[in-house]
Parts: structure tokens; C-alpha cells; sequence
């Protein structure tokens, strides 16, 4: 029998604003998988994200929802877990949202090691408003704003959030859709902040400027860029010019942000040892 | 037993303040003159099991001020001009998702860094425009050390009564003097706490109006699950741009505030009645013209003060009704006019009014108010 989805999504909210060729569904099927693998209950999940395409995907989701101000998502969401920890916390947005208007709070999350998870939706443009080069738009590629070809370098999201302090970081893409719930239920598993970033695909607004026929062709871009990490190990140099590593990327322990305030009110109250 | 008295400044006033309302959520962001604030709360809130997280910037801290809120809790942040500035935008998302909270800004030379250890009295319009569209604006500016713990409470009340972000804006001089203060006793001072939905979970919109103009809110993590968005929505929370939702749900936002205008609105009449000229003033400088008046009726001249103490919503229809009355109003404040354009817009061109504007970090002191007040033929 097939995976029942509509159990996790809002009855009448469908259909949802995504283009066809959108890779946001896949993730959300992805996501809903994970959760529902996890069990974990939905009044007791929050799922927070700023503007955008994938900021749209909780408004989907049948649990507490929170669709903030562009780039804010991990800051609001801080705040929910800071005031309620008991809670499940899961960000999703885009690359845009996380890592330009909302970088300071991204990095500031992962540096506090707060336990959540933030789904990154990677597709490397900024598609809502119509297709102006983000910060992981690649150098050289059209974007509205990039008419003569985007002259900035784009982040690794994977590297800064393995940087600011992130205890998990993971990356997946929209092509390899079996493995998005396996490595979003590890980074939901893990005590800390975690990171998944998916490698999506914007053939509205970015394909269609940087020469890709069809989805499919941008489809077959990630699958053809995409190594896993146990693959990587046994390639050399040579053969790994221009590929993207996916799979669990950076796994460590350390102290997670609620559960040192939960010691500061221990040792405000005078109880601590 | 003799209730408990201490000697202390303004901006630790109004943290024990929130403490006293119920606060146990503070998220913030260091900005020079209301540390104290923040200060506070870092210390106080864990002894009793609350939260206390510096945030990154400005705009992170009023954004984790709403999730805080959104689970429940009574949130408090603290913040002066600049940083005024930068939360705006999520105050507004505040007002339109009608999460309750509170914001401290005590008022400082500016704009930008300005002078930002000198007193003013200018963001009192930034309190009810500052950010983007028609939003409900609550805004009282105490003028005492007592009064701004007593004024604290009030905001947290209010913004749990009609589920909306309400500001509380000392100016520096209030903000940083050391005063007497008698602490309330615990139940002395009302408090109220936000209505919780009486419906079922199934059964739950968080903007339902069949509740009034203020719905129940119900809390993150309650056994209620529900959306919230800073697009226009619809009784169940969802996201629409027919034109009929949208227009009703903007008005009924800020009628919910407008409407209860009296409930809201305080201030203080003194030596009113029979007066020829009418100070009016909030903050510090209402201390400055209380001294004056009082100059100026031992100088024979009918004087009289109106200190504001809400300061949105405006008194637009007392002040009318002094304007009948008298030769002039006196408007004496920290910044260029700002007050003083208010008043006139409100008393339909019945009697001058003269301003004294100073925006060089020094108070006004009662004798420039005097010479003013003699001013008025």
C-alpha cells in the first residue's frame, strides 16, 4: 500500500503555490515521511519559516505553523524553543531566506547549538520574487538581476553552518528523493541544531534563464553532481572537481542551548551542585 | 506588615514591573539607555523559571519575542531608538498576527546613535507609524519610577487583553533616575492573562470574530494546532487577498484598540478646572511643568498641566474640550514638535499652541516652561 501523505496535510489546503517541476514537494513528502517515521505528535510540532516558495510549506503541514517576515525564521523560532523546549522545532525555507536577509540569525542558531532542525531548500535562486540571484546562485549564472551573468561567489551552506557551530549538517537533493526523510529524521534524532540542506530546482525562474530545456534536465544536473560522502572517500581529487558531497556531512556532540539555560535556572535558583 | 520599599532606577522599575505582570520570557539585544532592563531580567527570570536569551540583533530578538509569545508566555523586550528602528518590522508582523507582547524603548537623543546617552522624547511617533501599514497602536509614556512599574503592568495587561504589541516609552531622564518606590503586593495590582480558546481543538481559529473583536489565542505546544502568517488572513489563520476579508480583518484590528480607546487612555489633570494656559506634557518634562505651573500660579497666571500617560490613544477629545476653554496650550518636549502637531491637529484651531522643543540633550527645566507659560496673552 502507498504512503498515505494526507494525513499530515491540512484538509482544503491543497493545492499548494509550487510551479510544476518545483522540487518544495518532494521535500515535503520527504518531511512528512520523516515525521511520520518519528511519530512525533502535531500539536507538539512546530514548523517555522520566513518568505518565499519553501517558506509557503508549513501552511501545508497539519501541526502548530508559524510563516514569519523574510529571513526571520530562525530567530522566531528560537524564541519558541527557548520559551517551550518540549516542543518539536523544524525550520524550512530557501536559500535566500537562510543565508542572506537571515544569515546573521542562521549562523547565531547554529553557534547556540539550539535543538531544531532547519531544512534548507536550496535552489539556488530567489524564486518568488521573480528570479534574482541569492547568495548560492552560481558565479557566472543569469538571474534577473545577473543579466551579464552573476559576478558574486555563492556560500557552501553546508561549510558555514559546520563553521558557526551546527552539530549536524547534512545535504540531500530533490532528485534523490528516497534519501530526504532518512537524513531528515537523523537531523530531527540529534540533539542540537541541525542542518539539511536540499539541492532543489527553480525551472521557473532559474532554469529557464540558464539554458535548461526541461525539469528533467535540471533534475539530471543534481543527480549528476550529487556524491555521497562513502563514495567521495574512494574518488580522487580529479574526479571530484565540480561534484557536491550529500549524505550525513558533519555529526558531533556538544552542548545543546536549552539544556545549558535549563543549568543557568538550576544555578539561579541555588539548586545547582 | 510595612510593604516593601527600595530606592531604585527606572529601568529596573519597569523589569520588576514585567516580573510582577507575570513575564517570563525576555528576549533582547543591548542598546544603551535601557541595559538596565535587560539586566534585570537576565538575573530575575531564571530564579523563577523564565527565559532570558540575548539575541543577535535587534530584529532576532523581537522575532524570538513572538515565538516566545506564541507559546504562551508574557514577553518583554527592551530596546531605545535605533533599535526601535530594526524591530519595526516584526512589530508590525506582531500587530497583524495579534500576538501579545511588550516593548521597552526608553527614548534617547537620535535618530541613528544620535546622542545616545542624552534624553528625548522622539519616538513617540515611530510608536504609532513606525511600522509599515494600518496596525493598532498602544504607547504610554510614565513619568516616575514608580509610575513606570505600575505602567509596566498596565502594558502587559493590555497587550493580553487585546492581543497586541503594546509599547512602554520612558525617556532616559526616567529611564536612568533612582527614585523612591513602593512595590504593590502581590494582587494589589490587577493582571490579566490573555483569553484561551474555550472551543475544542477541531474546532479552533485563533481569529475567529464570532469571539469579538479579540479572539482567543490559544498557545504553541497546548494540545491546539493552528497557523500563523504575516500575510492577511482569515478566521482560521490562512492566507487570503479577497478584498472583503482583508478590509474587514485591517479595521477590525485597530478598532479593537480605537473602540476601547477610553479603557486604554490615562492621564492626569492638574489645576485644569479654571486654567487660562494648559501645559501639555509627558515623561520628565511633565515633572518640569508641573514645578512651572505651579511658579505660575503663584504669579497670579492660571495655570494648569495635562500629562499624558497613554500616549497613543491620543486624548484627541478632552483636549478638544479644553481648547474651548483656554488662551493657549503650552508643549513642552525633547524632540521638534512632534506632540505639539498632534495637539493641533486634534483641537480644530481653538487656541494657539507654543512649543518649547529642545533637541540638544538637555532637560527642559521649569523656568523656560514659565516664561512660555507667560508668553500666552
Amino acid at each position: 500500500m502507498s504512503f498515505d501523505y494526507d494525513k499530515w496535510i491540512r484538509p482544503g489546503k491543497l493545492p499548494h503555490i509550487w510551479c510544476p517541476g518545483c522540487g518544495h514537494g518532494i521535500v515535503m513528502k520527504g518531511l512528512i515521511r520523516a515525521l511520520d517515521t518519528l511519530q512525533l505528535k502535531k500539536e507538539e510540532t512546530a514548523i517555522v519559516s520566513g518568505i518565499g516558495c519553501a517558506s509557503r510549506l508549513p501552511g501545508y503541514m497539519d501541526c502548530c505553523t508559524l510563516h514569519t517576515a523574510h529571513g526571520r525564521a530562525a530567530a522566531f523560532a528560537t524564541g519558541v524553543k527557548m520559551a517551550k523546549p518540549e516542543m518539536n522545532v523544524i525550520l524550512c525555507g530557501g536559500d535566500g531566506d537562510g543565508t542572506a536577509i537571515g544569515g546573521n540569525h542562521f549562523i547565531h542558531a547554529c553557534r547556540r547549538n539550539i535543538d531544531m532542525t532547519y531544512i534548507i531548500m536550496n535552489n539556488m535562486i530567489y524564486g518568488m520574487t521573480g528570479g534574482q540571484f541569492s547568495p548560492c546562485t552560481p558565479t557566472g549564472d543569469k538571474a534577473s538581476t545577473t543579466p551579464y551573468g552573476n559576478p558574486d561567489p555563492g556560500f557552501d551552506i553546508a561549510k558555514l553552518a559546520i563553521g558557526a557551530g551546527a552539530s549536524f549538517v547534512a545535504r540531500g537533493t530533490a532528485f534523490h528523493a528516497n534519501q530526504i526523510d532518512k537524513l531528515i529524521v537523523e537531523a530531527i534524532q540529534h540533539k542540537g541544531f541541525s542542518v539539511v540542506e536540499i539541492l532543489d530546482d527553480c525551472p521557473t525562474t532559474y532554469g529557464r534563464r540558464n539554458k535548461y530545456k526541461s525539469v528533467i534536465e535540471m533534475m539530471n544536473r543534481l543527480k549528476d553532481v550529487a556524491v555521497p560522502v562513502k563514495a567521495a572517500e574512494k574518488m580522487d581529487p580529479e574526479q571530484l572537481k565540480g561534484k557536491i558531497l550529500t549524505g550525513v556531512l558533519h555529526k558531533q556532540d556538544k552542548p545543546e542551548y536549552c539544556e545549558q539555560y535549563a543549568k543557568v535556572i538550576e544555578r539561579a535558583k541555588g539548586t545547582a551542585r | 506588615m510595612a510593604k516593601k520599599v527600595a530606592f531604585m532606577q527606572g529601568n529596573e522599575a519597569a523589569a520588576h514591573g514585567a516580573l510582577y505582570a507575570g513575564c517570563t520570557f525576555f528576549a533582547g539585544y543591548p542598546i544603551t539607555p535601557s541595559t538596565e532592563v535587560a539586566e534585570v531580567m537576565s538575573a530575575e527570570l531564571p530564579k523563577i523559571g523564565g527565559k532570558f536569551i540575548q539575541m543577535e540583533d535587534e530584529i532576532g530578538a523581537m522575532a524570538a519575542l513572538i515565538g516566545g509569545a506564541l507559546t504562551g508566555a508574557k514577553a518583554l523586550t527592551s530596546t531605545s531608538g535605533p533599535g526601535l528602528s530594526l524591530k519595526q518590522e516584526n512589530i508590525g508582523y506582531a500587530c497583524i498576527t495579534e500576538v501579545p507582547c511588550v516593548i521597552v524603548n526608553v527614548m534617547r537623543g537620535g535618530p541613528s546613535t544620535g546622542m545616545p546617552t542624552g534624553p528625548s522624547q522622539s519616538d513617540i511617533m515611530c510608536a504609532k507609524w513606525g511600522t509599515h501599514g494600518d496596525h493598532p497602536a498602544i504607547c504610554l509614556v510614565p513619568a516616575s519610577v514608580q509610575e513606570l512599574f505600575e505602567e509596566t503592568v498596565r502594558a502587559f495587561n493590555l497587550a493580553e487583553k487585546y492581543r497586541t504589541p503594546v509599547m512602554i516609552m520612558p525617556d532616559e531622564i526616567v529611564a536612568h533616575m533612582r527614585e523612591r518606590i513602593v512595590f504593590p503586593e502581590p494582587g494589589e495590582l490587577e493582571v490579566i492573562d490573555r483569553a484561551k480558546p474555550t472551543v475544542t481543538p477541531d474546532k479552533y481559529k485563533p481569529y475567529d470574530t464570532s469571539f469579538g473583536d479579540v479572539p482567543p489565542l490559544a498557545a504553541f505546544g497546548s494540545g491546539y494546532k493552528f497557523h500563523v502568517t504575516g500575510l492577511n488572513k482569515m478566521a482560521d489563520g490562512f492566507p487570503t487577498t479577497k478584498a472583503e476579508y482583508v478590509q474587514a480583518e485591517e479595521e477590525r484590528q485597530v478598532r479593537k484598540v480605537e473602540a476601547n480607546a477610553a479603557d486604554i487612555m490615562k492621564w492626569e489633570e492638574y489645576l485644569i478646572d479654571d486654567a487660562e494656559v494648559v501645559v501639555v506634557a509627558f515623561g520628565s518634562t511633565s515633572r518640569s511643568a508641573r514645578f512651572a505651573v505651579d511658579e505660575a500660579r503663584k504669579a497670579g497666571i492660571k495655570a494648569g498641566l495635562f500629562r499624558l500617560i497613554t500616549f497613543w490613544p491620543f486624548p484627541e477629545q478632552r483636549l478638544l474640550e479644553i481648547s474651548k476653554k483656554v488662551k493657549g496650550f503650552i508643549s513642552p518636549e525633547m524632540n521638534l514638535g512632534m506632540c505639539a502637531g498632534v495637539i493641533k491637529g486634534c483641537i480644530e484651531g481653538n487656541a494657539p499652541v507654543l512649543g518649547i522643543f529642545r533637541v540638544d540633550g538637555e532637560p527642559i527645566n521649569p523656568g523656560q516652561i514659565l516664561d512660555k507659560i507667560k508668553e500666552v496673552k
